[in-house]
C-alpha cells in the first residue's frame, strides 16, 4: 500500500482566486460582526503587511483599499469534494482528511508510472486548477497526512522507513488526539519518534485508547478506517460572482474556469457530457438558462468552452447576474472517436462531429441536419431529418431540388419527357394525395418534376427541379 | 568530330523517346463526365482547390455536373458538406445518383455565416467536398475559401451568379453552365492549361 496525501491549506482562498482575474489585495474574514479578523490573505494583501489573525480594523488602518469577502465554511467541504472527484482519475480509493486527499496509488504507478511521474501528473493538474497544495506519500493515509504537515514532496515507500521519517515530527504537527499534543510537550517528548517509543500500558492509562489508536493508525498496525470517496453522479458547480455583471463578456471568465472544472471532472470519472445547462442567476431567484447540447458526448474543456461560449453569445442579459451556476445531469460514457491507421486525412483534422458542434454552437441546434428516406411515398414525407429508414431507391424519375410546395407552371404547354406516375396514397390520415406526377421540359427548356390531377395533363404544379 | 546525324534518322531507329502530345490521364477526383475529365488539365477536378460554377439560373444542371464526384466521395465513406442550397434537396432523387445521405450534411447558415461556416468545413481536414451557394462572395472572401481548401484537403465548389464572370476569381477552376435549350458547359479558366475553346454538352438527366 502506498497513500498519497494532497493537502490543500487555503481551499477557501483558491477558490476565490481562481476565478477574480486581477491581483488586488484580498482577504477574507471571520469572527463576530464587532471582532472579524483575518483568517486568510493573498500575496498582495500579505506584501501590503495584513497578516492571519490581525483584526480587521488594524488592516484597514494599514490599508485603504482591499477586499475583504466573509469566510465560506462550506466552500471548504464543496471545493474538497470537487478535487476529489478530479484525483479519483488516478485511483479508484480515494477518502477525505481534513484539508487533505488521501489516495491509494500503490496500483495507479502501474498505469501513470513511477511516483516522480505520478507526482509532477497530480501537481500539474492541482496547479492549472489553482489550488495551492503539498505533497507526501506513505504506507498509510494517516502518515502521509502527517507528512505534508511537515514538508512538501517527501515520499516514504517503504514501511521500514516509516518509522524513521516519523521520528522528527513535532508533536504539534502530529495530527494525534489534541489532549495529548496539549500535554505531551511538557512532559519533555516533542517529537512523535519518543511518543511511539514510550510503553503502551501507561500511555494508555494517560490519554485513553484514542492515542493509542491514532499511532497505531500512523504506523500501519490498524487499518486507516477511512470511508472511501464516491464521486457523484451529476455535477452541480455554483460560483457567485464578485460583482454584478452586466456584460456578457466579463462572463466569459469564469464559465471557462466551471467549464474547465467540468472537464476535469469528467476527465476523473472517464466519463464525457452530452447536454449540460448553465444558468445565470440574477436577483431574487430569477434565472435565465443556457442549454448546451451536444450531438454526442465529448469532455475536451477547450472544446466544452468554445460550444458554452457560442451558445452564450446569443444570450441576451435581461438583467445584471449575481451568480452562475453549472450543472450536468446527463454524463455517458466517453467514447474517444476512433481513427484508421490509414486515414487518408490530413493529420491535424478535425472529426466531423466537432465540426457540426461548432457549426450548431453558432448556427442554432438545427441548422445542421442530415436527411434520409422514409417509407411515405409522398414526397413531402418521403424524406425527413435523421431519417434511417432502409428503403430501396425509388426507380421513378425523382428530381435534385425540391420545391418546399409545389408552384403553378407558367408560360407554354409543357413537353412531357416521362410519365405519368400515379401516386394516390395518404387516405389514412387526412394528407390524402391523388396526382399523376410527369418529367417535363418547360417552355424556357428547365426540365422539371410535376404534377397534375389524373388523366387531364393541365393544371400543371412544379413539385421539384431536375437540376 | 562527329559526323552530323539527321534527326529523322534518329527518329527511325527509335533512340529518342518522344513524349507524346495527347494523352488524357485519369486524375484523383474525376468528375465524372468524360468529355470534361477529357478537356480539363488534371484530368478532373484540381484537387485541395475552389472550383467555381456560374449559372445563369438556378436548376440548369448544376447538380447534375457535381452529384457522380458526390456520390464517389461518399461511397468511400467521405463527408461531403452542403451549406445553404437554394432548394430543399429531394433525397429520393439524389440517391438516384448513387449518392449515400448518411454522409451528406446540410447546414443552414444565414446570408452572413454561409462563408463562414464553408471555411471551417473545409479547413477541418474531416470533408471531402464542400457545396456552398453564398450571395455576397468577394475575391478576398474567395480566396480565403481557396486557402481554406488547400489546408483541409478538401474540394470546393461555389455556385454563384454568371454575372460574377466578368470579375477576376482566385478558382483553381471556372466553369459557366449555359442554360437550356442547348445545356452546356464552357470552361472560363483552368489553372494549369489553356481554357478549351469549345463547350462541353450536358445531357438530360432524363432520357
Amino acid at each position: 500500500m502506498l497513500w498519497l496525501c494532497i493537502y490543500l491549506p487555503s481551499l477557501a482562498l483558491d477558490g476565490i482566486l481562481r476565478r477574480r482575474s486581477t491581483d488586488d489585495p484580498l482577504v477574507l474574514i471571520d469572527g463576530p460582526v464587532n471582532a472579524r479578523t483575518i483568517v486568510s490573505a493573498n500575496e498582495a494583501a500579505r506584501a501590503a503587511g495584513l497578516h492571519v489573525g490581525q483584526r480587521l480594523s488594524a488592516a484597514q488602518a494599514l490599508l485603504s483599499q482591499f477586499e475583504a469577502i466573509p469566510y465560506d465554511r462550506e466552500s471548504v467541504e464543496r471545493w474538497l469534494r470537487f478535487l476529489a472527484a478530479v484525483a479519483y482519475r488516478y485511483s479508484s480509493e480515494v477518502s477525505l482528511l481534513p484539508h487533505a486527499i488521501v489516495l491509494e496509488v500503490s496500483k495507479s504507478m502501474g498505469l501513470f508510472g513511477p511516483w516522480p511521474r505520478l507526482e509532477s501528473m497530480l501537481r500539474a493538474d492541482f496547479t492549472d486548477l489553482g489550488f495551492r497544495h503539498r505533497m507526501a506519500a506513505a504506507p498509510t493515509a494517516h502518515a502521509a497526512h502527517v507528512l505534508t504537515t511537515v514538508s512538501d514532496g517527501q515520499a516514504v515507500l517503504s514501511v521500514d522507513t516509516l518509522r524513521n521519517a516519523l521520528q522528527r515530527v513535532p508533536i504539534a504537527k502530529s495530527r494525534l488526539p489534541a489532549n495529548a499534543i496539549a500535554a505531551l510537550p511538557s512532559m519533555g517528548i516533542r517529537t512523535v519518534g519518543q511518543v511511539l517509543a514510550l510503553p503502551r500500558d501507561g500511555l494508555r492509562r494517560r490519554f485513553g485508547a484514542e492515542l493509542l489508536a491514532a499511532l497505531d493508525r500512523l504506523t500501519g498496525d490498524l487499518p486507516s478506517g477511512l470511508e472511501l470517496y464516491r464521486p457523484p453522479d451529476t455535477f452541480d458547480l455554483r460560483i457567485e460572482l464578485l460583482h454584478e455583471v452586466e456584460n456578457q463578456s466579463a462572463l466569459i471568465f469564469p464559465v471557462r474556469r466551471m467549464v474547465d472544472d467540468l472537464a476535469a471532472y469528467l476527465a476523473g470519472r472517464d466519463g464525457g457530457v452530452q447536454r449540460f445547462l448553465l444558468r445565470l442567476e440574477h436577483r431574487e431567484g430569477r434565472f435565465t438558462d443556457v442549454q448546451v447540447g451536444l450531438l454526442a458526448s465529448e469532455r475536451d474543456g477547450a472544446l466544452l468552452f468554445e460550444f458554452a461560449r457560442g451558445r452564450l453569445e446569443h444570450v441576451t442579459l435581461p438583467e445584471p447576474v449575481l451568480a452562475l451556476r453549472l450543472i450536468a445531469r446527463d454524463l455517458p460514457a466517453f467514447v474517444p472517436a476512433g481513427r484508421d491507421l490509414f486515414d487518408e486525412r490530413p493529420a491535424n483534422a478535425l472529426p466531423i462531429e466537432q465540426v457540426r458542434e461548432r457549426l450548431r454552437a453558432r448556427l442554432g441546434d438545427g441548422a445542421v441536419y442530415r436527411l434520409g428516406s422514409t417509407q411515405d411515398p409522398r414526397p413531402e414525407r418521403a424524406q425527413r431529418e435523421a431519417a434511417h429508414d432502409e428503403v430501396p431507391i425509388e426507380p421513378h424519375p425523382r428530381p435534385t431540388w425540391l420545391l418546399p410546395r409545389p408552384i403553378p407552371l407558367r408560360g407554354g404547354n409543357p413537353i412531357i419527357l416521362a410519365g405519368p406516375e400515379r401516386l394516390e396514397t395518404g387516405w389514412w390520415d387526412g394528407g390524402e394525395v391523388c396526382r399523376d406526377y410527369y418529367v417535363i421540359e418547360t417552355s424556357l427548356g428547365q426540365e422539371a418534376w410535376a404534377f397534375c390531377v389524373p388523366d387531364e395533363q393541365t393544371g400543371w404544379m412544379i413539385h421539384g427541379w431536375f437540376a | 568530330m562527329s559526323a552530323v546525324v539527321p534527326l529523322s534518322a534518329l527518329l527511325d531507329a527509335r533512340q529518342v523517346w518522344r513524349g507524346r502530345a495527347h494523352e488524357v490521364s485519369v486524375g484523383d477526383q474525376p468528375t465524372g463526365w468524360c468529355a470534361l475529365d477529357a478537356v480539363l488539365p488534371a484530368g478532373g477536378w484540381p484537387e485541395a482547390s475552389l472550383s467555381e460554377i456560374l449559372l445563369p439560373v438556378d436548376g440548369v444542371g448544376e447538380l447534375r455536373l457535381v452529384l457522380p464526384t458526390l456520390a464517389r466521395l461518399t461511397q468511400g465513406q467521405r463527408n461531403v458538406v452542403i451549406v445553404s442550397p437554394p432548394y430543399a434537396p429531394c433525397v429520393a432523387g439524389w440517391r438516384q445518383q448513387g449518392v449515400d445521405m448518411r454522409r451528406v450534411e446540410f447546414v443552414d447558415a444565414g446570408e452572413k455565416d454561409v462563408l463562414w461556416a464553408t471555411e471551417q468545413c473545409l479547413r477541418s481536414g474531416s470533408c471531402a467536398a464542400v457545396l456552398a451557394w453564398p450571395h455576397h462572395a468577394d475575391d478576398r472572401a474567395l480566396r480565403r475559401l481557396q486557402v481554406a481548401a488547400v489546408t483541409g484537403q478538401a474540394l470546393a465548389f461555389v455556385f454563384r451568379d454568371r454575372s460574377h464572370l466578368s470579375n477576376a476569381s482566385p478558382a483553381a477552376l471556372r466553369l459557366e453552365l449555359e442554360a437550356p435549350p442547348r445545356p452546356q458547359i464552357w470552361v472560363r479558366k483552368c489553372r494549369g492549361g489553356a481554357v478549351p475553346a469549345q463547350a462541353i454538352p450536358l445531357p438530360r438527366s432524363v432520357h
